[in-house]
């Protein structure tokens, strides 16, 4: 997982069966337009699906997008499984449509950061940049 | 005429321009002037371009007196949880004066997924009711006179399964299916679109959606087959223009799709709908309504040829954009929900749906659909925005928009047609990629603060938030719908449900219309996943190009 790269590279991922993909498509344009190398993986993907794509395409993080109110039952699905595969060394970020109330929640099962709707750009290019330094 | 353009060209240059004033321009990047006057009309022809309402070209609205004879309906989109729970939400708002049903279903039966899916296990109940035999509809609509009152059905690529249900639960009141009524989204193209709860590949689609038309002129025909819907391409981040090109591009496709099977277009164009949104920019979307009237009507009668004007009316229930609504400050988007109603309104639109202040997070609770339902009360009886016919035509910076829109609308839809046409560009993914495109540009200006959001991007406030008392699906909605869902299949006949379902098989691999076999099958509670599997089976699943 060491092997040198210039950029970072992430897994974005929608979860479960919300179609609503444009938060999704528009960070993953934002931080492509950034110089980060993005996998959008499409809708109605399964936590296994996203695991193993994580796996293979060896990503430094996997972004989750969510906006139909099963955040919490999806990550902590996603956290588990990662576990199960040993690759819980993988981040998990999670964006969308999350009431505030969950946020804490949300990291305290292991979400390393958590993007609500009107997130700034700057916020979340900071972010990715700070943590996931090349 | 002269007289006054020569006289405003004087106004901007001794007047206007010794001021300093800032610039405007239209959402879609039009930049406009500070005024506008009867020249900016000047070949306007009042008869032919707008006419009166309940005439072609509709610009003005499709009835004659308008809301004088009937006030456009008013539809809350709703579905809670179970279908017990649903089903005293609907008596509550048929009580509350509410006069048409919305349904939300959840994701799974939107998809096509029964509950005891392992795949949905987290989805069950939760965007909507959900439905999994004809045993949760006639719950859901129990003690409800299916020929009283009218539904709509925010359903898709399974519309075909849910009209059969909805069909046999008339049959089971003892109200034969002439006499029911309502709308089906049925609008698959925006799915690919925008949606996202798409199944099939677009053929087999367009032919459940043409088995639909068909079926429906012949047996149920108060029943709207289809909304064709530019609403959620808009909510995906297109520009208006975009909303209304794509919108009339896909009807073309539907049109076309009845056409191809013998079906008159003065048959079924009337029973076509649209759903489009309402914004927060007043003149623009009045305007938006009126150009797609206008631009409907002419498509209609000059390409199609219809004769009889009623299929030249574009109908259209309309929504607040949800995605203009803020999470933070959520009581705002009272204000908000107002404004975009009373454009609605004012735009002539049929029916108005307004969106609950809390739905930038969960479905709506009891008191924020009451107060979005006395939003449009409001506006219908305190205030005179029913008074009249197109109130806001003959403003001069209404028909300039108006002009505009129509003008920049046909220029995109004549750019895709010759790229091979809507459905092309869905199969290639340029479509989308074009909305993605936009999306992005419009949340760059949002970044900015090009495009001001109160409480979001301007006036902030670090006052502690509003705490919102959000709708909770209650933690037995999975367990009663797993266990009704069991019950149901243990007291059915599954020779029955076999034969039932082995019909659908032969019929889906052959040309017949599937209706029949569809509705054959609800009644003997074959559920929802079983007959999707099948028409899977034959009609494969559609792969999104990411």
């Amino acid at each position: 997982m060491n092997r040198e790269r210039s950029s970072i590279r992430l897994l974005l991922a929608k979860p479960g069966l919300d179609g609503h993909d444009r938060g999704a498509k528009v960070v993953a344009s934002l931080l492509r337009d950034a110089g980060m190398e993005v996998i959008y993986t499409g809708l109605r993907q399964t936590i296994d699906q996203t695991v193993n794509a994580a796996i293979q395409e060896d990503v430094d993080v996997i972004c989750l997008s969510i906006l139909s109110g099963v955040h919490k039952e999806l990550s902590g699905k996603l956290i588990a499984k990662l576990r199960e595969k040993n690759a819980e060394s993988i981040p998990i970020v999670v964006g969308g449509v999350i009431p505030p109330k969950d946020i804490p929640e949300l990291k305290k099962m292991g979400v390393m950061e958590v993007f609500p709707v009107h997130t700034s750009f700057d916020e979340i290019l900071g972010f990715f940049k700070d943590r996931f330094k090349r | 005429m002269n007289e006054i353009e020569t006289k405003r060209n004087q106004w901007e240059k001794n007047l206007l321009n010794k001021k300093n004033f800032s610039k405007a321009s239209t959402s879609w990047g039009h930049d406009l002037d500070v005024l506008y006057s009867p020249d900016h009309l000047k070949d306007m022809d009042y008869l032919e371009d707008i006419g009166f309402p309940g005439e072609f070209p509709f610009v003005r609205g499709v009835h004659p007196s308008m809301y004088r004879g009937k006030l456009w309906t008013m539809r809350q989109y709703s579905g809670f949880g179970t279908a017990e729970e649903t089903n005293a939400h609907y008596k509550y708002l048929l009580e509350q004066g509410q006069t048409g049903l919305s349904v939300a279903f959840d994701l799974p039966t939107q998809i096509g997924f029964d509950s005891d899916n392992p795949v949905v296990e987290d989805e069950v109940g939760k965007v909507g009711v959900s439905v999994d035999t004809l045993r949760d509809m006639e719950i859901i609509f129990e003690g409800i006179p299916l020929d009283k009152i009218t539904t709509s059905f925010t359903i898709n690529p399974t519309a075909s399964i849910i009209l059969a249900m909805y069909i046999a639960v008339a049959e089971k009141q003892g109200v034969s299916p002439e006499k029911i009524g309502g709308t089906l989204q049925n609008d698959i193209l925006k799915e690919y679109l925008a949606r996202g709860t798409q199944i099939f590949p677009p053929g087999p689609s367009l032919r459940l959606i043409g088995d639909i038309m068909e079926y429906c002129k012949e047996n149920v025909p108060r029943m709207n087959t289809i909304s064709i819907c530019g609403y959620h391409m808009r909510e995906a981040g297109c520009t208006l223009i975009h909303e209304v090109a794509y919108s009339l591009l896909d009807a073309i496709v539907y049109v076309e799709e009845a056409l191809k099977r013998g079906i008159d277009i003065d048959a079924f164009a009337p029973r076509l709908s649209f759903l489009l949104g309402c914004g927060m920019n007043v003149f623009e979307e009045v305007a938006k309504f009126r150009a797609a009237r206008r631009l409907w009507a002419k498509i209609v009668k000059n390409r199609f040829k219809a004769k009889n004007p009623a299929s030249m009316k574009m109908r259209v229930f309309s929504g607040c954009f949800g995605s203009e609504f803020t999470a933070s400050e959520p009581l705002n988007n009272i204000a908000r929900g107002t404004i975009m109603s009373l454009v609605a309104a004012l735009s002539g639109c049929n029916a108005i749906h307004t969106t609950s202040y809390d739905e930038a997070y969960a479905i709506p609770t009891e008191e924020s659909v009451r107060t979005a339902l006395r939003t449009q009360q409001i506006i219908a009886y305190e205030t005179d925005a029913s008074s009249v016919a197109d109130p806001m035509g003959g403003s001069y910076f209404l028909e300039y928009l108006t002009n505009n829109i129509e003008e920049e609308v046909e220029r995109e839809m004549a750019r895709i047609e010759d790229k091979g046409g809507i459905l092309k560009g869905i199969e290639e993914g340029s479509i989308q990629r074009d909305i993605a495109r936009q999306a992005y540009e419009l949340e760059e200006k949002i970044q900015s603060g090009e495009k001001v959001v109160v409480g979001v991007n301007k006036f902030v406030s670090d006052a502690k938030e509003h705490e919102m008392e959000l709708h909770q699906p209650s933690k037995e909605v999975k367990e009663k719908q797993l266990s009704r869902l069991k019950m149901t299949k243990a007291e059915r006949n599954n020779e029955a449900v076999k034969f039932a379902l082995d019909e659908i098989r032969r019929v889906a691999r052959g040309s017949g219309n599937l209706l029949g076999p569809i509705l054959s099958a609800v009644h003997e509670y074959a559920t929802m996943g079983e007959i999707c599997t099948v028409l899977k089976e034959v009609f494969g699943e559609y792969e999104e190009v990411v």
